[in-house]
């Protein structure tokens, strides 16, 4: 369960002053559903799952992820969740099981319980092959594997996707798209972030469509079908941003 | 305080840079391989300059003389010399190293000699110019053995012993044992080298894991993980210390190799060479002792470094950071190898500085003990403060995410 109440973060620039990059998001996305946030460059997608994931502290407002503040318990909140990002790269001279373990290890998983999980998930993943070969040598795909690996070996119960597939080919992200709905199907809360319209349609259960750090319209996909008198999101997201600009 | 989180992060950050290139050579290639070559090539190089330079036929002018044929012709005597005819630009071809020196004759001078009288010659030279100060050397020594020679004979004329010019004779002796006359020769600069190196040593590790790190896009994926940020800056300052220590006691166990290789090598060039290095000794204890004063100024390094290093947003960025605290460094670190600083109660609270000249003193076996208790201290007070200053910098969004 996510559950964020008026979040705010400001960040002071010396030459832009004080830039309001969330400015009151308030959402809650339960077990078993994906909430995405759909928003353009610069709308504060980032800015809120970073707070979420407690990389970033709010300047205000309070959230709480699997039942812990993110600010008071902000250890324990990120014991329960798996972050995935483009921004969240892999240590390119470890090994992709060096990499799988040392995370493991920092979770608090003890040697046993870390070889069963790594060997499940290696042979969920397909990744046995190259378990040995360090990350800078890997492709694409086989690092966003070993991403995956790395989000998902201490089994959390929450998933924050931040623009998963930027940049990837259509293969690779096909296989986080999958990935998301597997994690969904396993009765996970997912909060995933994009502004690649396909994706938001074909995975999320909620949308918050973002903008200026403000959600600016909520609901299912049907409903802001309904709200908007519109079938394609894209004239959904439009019609929206543009009437609160 | 969980040690288990700190000692994770520090395993998987040592493996991360044994398999770093550039890290391997900044703390096992520099020390172990460049210093003795750099000091032994050094070494053979100058000798092998010098030796070339003393063994050269100068080219010597004679200024006057022409009414002094005796003289002349002894003149043209000299070893490794040969005269060319006398210019009145002689200080130019001096200075343009057209020829290595030049010597004027007084008029009468072999007529003074037989007469008694008193005649000045004097040799013109290329101060500080090597081949120069050889063929002057030679000229002045010359003129050094027929002084010797005339006033030798002068006495025989009037039947005098030689001993009325020289009623005693004076001779010096060494009394310090070896490790002390060594301390004084090098003493300075081993903790030089030891100091230096340990910064050197932490200094890729401490980009690499901070600024590295960003440049990478790695530091997000390990924030998002649930070790505290003061465990994760520890495990890796103790990454970035352990470089650091590494690369001091490679450092110093190399310079003891080429040390004892280079005495063993002077030994056996047989009587009369090297005998002044053959005879040098340094205390293994006292080098024990350094290394002992230089563990706190690594940990203030490794800490000041990470620090630096955690503010770039890239590695290149940390580079042109860290580059000028070489500067701040070095300049301490030779102040004290300079003759007449001596360590008082003021500069052993100047960081750096204090270490190099407390160790200095350690290396001659001079063990003054409130002054090595109150720099450990301080040393230890201002690495503590520069480790706060890291931990308190990592847990900054504005320096861990600056754009």
């Amino acid at each position: 369960m996510i559950e964020a109440q008026q979040l705010v973060k400001v960040f002071h620039d010396k030459k832009r002053g004080e830039i309001r990059a969330v400015d009151g998001i308030s959402f809650v996305c339960k077990p078993g559903q994906i909430y995405g946030l759909l928003g353009a460059n610069g709308a504060g997608k980032t800015t809120t799952l970073r707070m979420l994931a407690t990389i970033l502290e709010p300047t205000d407002g309070t959230a709480k992820v699997a039942g812990y503040d993110v600010v008071t318990d902000s250890d324990k909140v990120r014991a329960n969740v798996g972050f995935l990002s483009t921004a969240t790269a892999l240590y390119g001279r470890l090994t992709a099981q060096e990499m799988v373990e040392y995370f493991g290890r920092l979770y608090g998983l003890n040697d046993d319980e870390l070889k069963k999980r790594i060997d499940r998930i290696f042979s969920r993943l397909e990744m046995d092959e190259f378990r040995d070969r360090r990350c800078d040598k890997l492709s694409t795909g086989m690092k966003q594997k070993v991403s995956i690996a790395r989000t998902l070996v201490h089994d959390p119960p929450v998933m924050i996707f931040d623009e998963p597939t930027l940049g990837l080919d259509v293969m690779t992200a096909r296989t986080i798209v999958g990935f998301i709905r597997e994690c969904r199907a396993n009765g996970k809360t997912v909060i995933f972030s994009t502004h690649v319209m396909s994706e938001v349609e074909k995975l999320c259960d909620t949308i918050g469509i973002v903008d200026s750090g403000r959600i600016l319209a909520e609901g299912s996909l049907a409903e802001l079908r309904d709200r908007y008198r519109q079938q394609e999101l894209e004239e959904i997201f439009v019609q929206v941003v543009e009437g609160h600009r | 305080m969980s040690l288990r989180n700190i000692g994770i992060v520090y395993r998987k950050e040592l493996t991360d840079s044994l398999r770093d290139r550039r890290t391997l050579i900044s703390m096992i290639v520099v020390p172990i391989v460049l210093m003795p070559l750099m000091s032994i090539g050094i070494g053979a190089i100058s000798t092998m300059i010098i030796g070339k330079a003393s063994q050269e036929v100068a080219r010597v002018m004679i200024l006057g003389g022409d009414d002094s044929p005796k003289l002349m012709a002894q003149l043209r005597t000299v070893k490794n010399t040969r005269i060319v005819p006398p210019h009145a630009n002689y200080a130019e071809l001096i200075t343009n190293k057209e020829i290595r020196a030049a010597v004027e004759i007084p008029p009468g001078f072999d007529d003074a000699l037989v007469l008694g009288q008193n005649a000045t010659v004097k040799i013109y030279e290329y101060e500080g110019e090597l081949r120069s100060q050889f063929a002057a050397n030679r000229l002045q020594q010359f003129f050094r053995d027929l002084r010797d020679k005339t006033v030798q004979d002068r006495l025989e004329a009037q039947k005098l012993p030689a001993n009325l010019i020289k009623p005693f004779d004076i001779s010096k002796e060494n009394v310090a044992p070896p490790e002390k006359v060594t301390g004084n020769l090098v003493g300075g600069l081993v903790p030089y080298f030891i100091i230096l190196l340990s910064l050197t040593g932490a200094m890729y590790p401490a980009m690499d894991l901070t600024a590295g790190e960003k440049e990478r896009g790695t530091i997000e994926t390990i924030l998002c993980s649930p070790v505290s940020r003061t465990h994760l800056v520890l495990g890796k300052f103790l990454m970035v210390l352990t470089a650091s220590v590494c690369t001091a006691i490679l450092s110093m166990l190399s310079m003891s190799g080429t040390f004892v290789f280079a005495k063993r090598a002077m030994s056996s060039m047989g009587p009369g060479k090297g005998e002044g290095f053959a005879q040098l000794s340094i205390n293994p204890k006292a080098v024990a002792a350094v290394f002992l004063m230089v563990i706190p100024l690594a940990v203030l390094f490794s800490a000041a470094l990470f620090a630096i290093a955690l503010f770039a947003k890239s590695y290149k960025e940390a580079q042109s950071y860290i580059s000028p605290l070489m500067i701040v460094v070095i300049l301490p670190a030779i102040a004290a190898i300079l003759p007449g600083v001596e360590l008082n109660a003021k500069l052993a609270l100047v960081p750096i500085l204090n270490t190099s000249l407390v160790s200095k003193e350690i290396i001659t076996g001079t063990y003054h003990w409130n002054y090595i208790f109150m720099i450990f201290a301080s040393s230890t007070l201002y690495a503590a403060a520069a480790l706060y200053v890291a931990v308190n910098l990592f847990k900054r969004e504005d320096v861990l995410f600056r754009s």
